[in-house]
């Protein structure tokens, strides 16, 4: 198989992402707003920010994930690229996992940059900073790679935001709560190996329904 | 039988008999177990008291919502791989039912066991694991239905549809495994005395156990049938629209 179009795919959703304004920092700046305003509304006793800070934070991961979510596959789909890919037979699936990892390392992995700073602020443990790093890694792929087969599924219809959300939501339940109770039990838990178990579910089964999503979508 | 059923002229006989005897029959049952559930069998107190008469809706449309689903992601995989049309009808009708029946389900679990755990209805919801898994099979319903709706052609909207249950169904045992998990370390509500689904209460209750499983059972046939009635007039509705819709394309073209 000819690897340019991957290229490509790779190289146009880095460059959208910088082109579209502040694109990029939208969930950014979800993440680190939403944990801001955490001890607004929750009060700001030190023990108490501590204990729910790394579950607050995998709220806002998995919320701020979905924001960018509406025009992955969208801009594609209006600009032809689309089915340019689909004339290459057999790589759309394998592009549609080019461009949600690319998306994931855009806005999820500076995401996981940004966590010791907002775990600082909220009092989490410096002990579960590198676990829950490596959770908000493996989690944010997870929560990319069904947000977009959601996003792929939805392509063609105007103003998804809501639709793209609805979708979503169920299937990010198991990665949250293993992702919560790796924080807290550390590498060597089982919550750990579930979570990664998760991740390679979603890559094993997500890019295909993604794959068959655009193919219809470009129809 | 569902081959022979595949055909859209058999079907239509088979089920404009089979929908008037299993709204009857299906409304006789859920009459007969919830006249017995509600006024005959005893209350038992460790379940809740009069409260547990709740089960006799909770635990039928509990199984129900999950075959349901279950249906719904057949109905798809069938219309994905072979394109049969009525597959398609089939699971577009199923998915109202079983938000239906998840709703059900839930509503009935929250007012059981608002006794059961007296600690505030919000625990309850929030705390219980199976209650949850019901609330993220509730949304998966939504969804699905949201996505046929926001598409604009039939044909896409079944493909996407059917995608949409054929991942979604691959999730359901992972989000069960998960969400039980979840519930063992919550701060919120330890494995509780009441066992909700089980339809067999404590060991000590001599000779009462048979009484509810009964009920239950008869329960359980009832909401069948009747969904299932439910299912076919709606399936039924859908083949009429799309014969109209055609008759009004071949008089609109002149023939």
């Amino acid at each position: 198989m000819n690897p340019s179009p991957l290229f490509s795919a790779f190289r146009s959703s880095l460059s959208e992402a910088w082109a579209s304004g502040a694109g990029v920092l939208l969930p950014l700046g979800f993440f680190a707003g939403t944990a801001a305003l955490v001890p607004f509304t929750l009060g700001s006793e030190a023990e108490l920010l501590s204990r729910v800070g790394p579950g607050i934070l995998w709220l806002a991961l998995a919320l701020s994930s979905m924001v960018t979510l509406e025009r992955v596959f969208q801009a594609d789909l209006q600009d032809g690229a689309l089915d340019l890919w689909l004339q290459d037979a057999g790589s759309i699936s394998l592009i549609a996992a080019i461009k949600t990892l690319t998306h994931w390392l855009v806005s999820g992995f500076p995401l996981v940059l940004l966590t010791p700073l907002i775990g600082f602020m909220l009092g989490v443990p410096p002990e579960k900073m590198v676990p829950a790093m490596l959770g908000y890694g493996l989690g944010g792929l997870v929560f990319f790679l069904w947000g977009g087969v959601a996003a792929a599924l939805s392509a063609s219809v105007a103003r998804a935001g809501l639709l793209i959300a609805l979708i979503a939501l169920p299937l990010y339940v198991p990665a949250l709560i293993f992702g919560v109770q790796m924080v807290d039990a550390g590498l060597g838990s089982p919550s750990f190996l579930f979570l990664c178990a998760c991740t390679l579910f979603a890559l094993g089964v997500a890019p295909a329904a993604m794959g068959a999503a655009l193919r219809l979508a470009a129809e | 039988m569902l081959s022979y059923l595949a055909n859209p002229l058999r079907f239509m006989r088979f089920s404009r008999l089979a929908v008037p005897i299993c709204f009857g029959l299906g409304a006789v049952m859920i009459g007969w177990s919830l006249y017995n559930g509600l006024l005959v069998v005893p209350p038992d107190e460790r379940q809740g008291g009069d409260l547990m008469r709740a089960m006799f809706t909770h635990v039928p449309s509990a199984w129900l919502c999950m075959g349901l689903y279950a249906a719904l992601a057949a109905a798809s995989f069938v219309w994905y791989i072979w394109r049969h049309e009525l597959a398609d009808v089939a699971a577009r009708a199923i998915a109202p039912i079983g938000a239906g029946y998840t709703a059900l389900c839930f509503i009935t679990g929250s007012i059981w066991g608002q006794k059961g755990w007296g600690s505030g209805w919000h625990n309850l919801i929030l705390g219980d694991s199976r209650l949850m898994s019901v609330l993220v099979l509730f949304f998966l319903f939504l969804g699905y239905i949201a996505l046929r709706a926001a598409l604009e052609t039939r044909q896409k909207a079944a493909r996407a549809a059917a995608i949409l249950a054929m991942v979604g169904i691959v999730n359901v045992p992972i989000i069960k495994v998960s969400v039980d998990m979840w519930q063992t370390t919550t701060i919120h509500q330890p494995s509780s005395v009441l066992s909700i689904g089980a339809p067999e209460p404590q060991a000590d209750d001599e000779g009462m156990n048979p009484v509810y499983l009964q009920q239950l059972l008869w329960g359980f046939g009832g909401h069948t049938l009747f969904a299932a009635a439910m299912i076919l007039m709606l399936m039924r509705s859908e083949v009429y629209t799309q014969q109209a819709d055609r008759h009004l394309a071949l008089k609109l073209e002149g023939s």
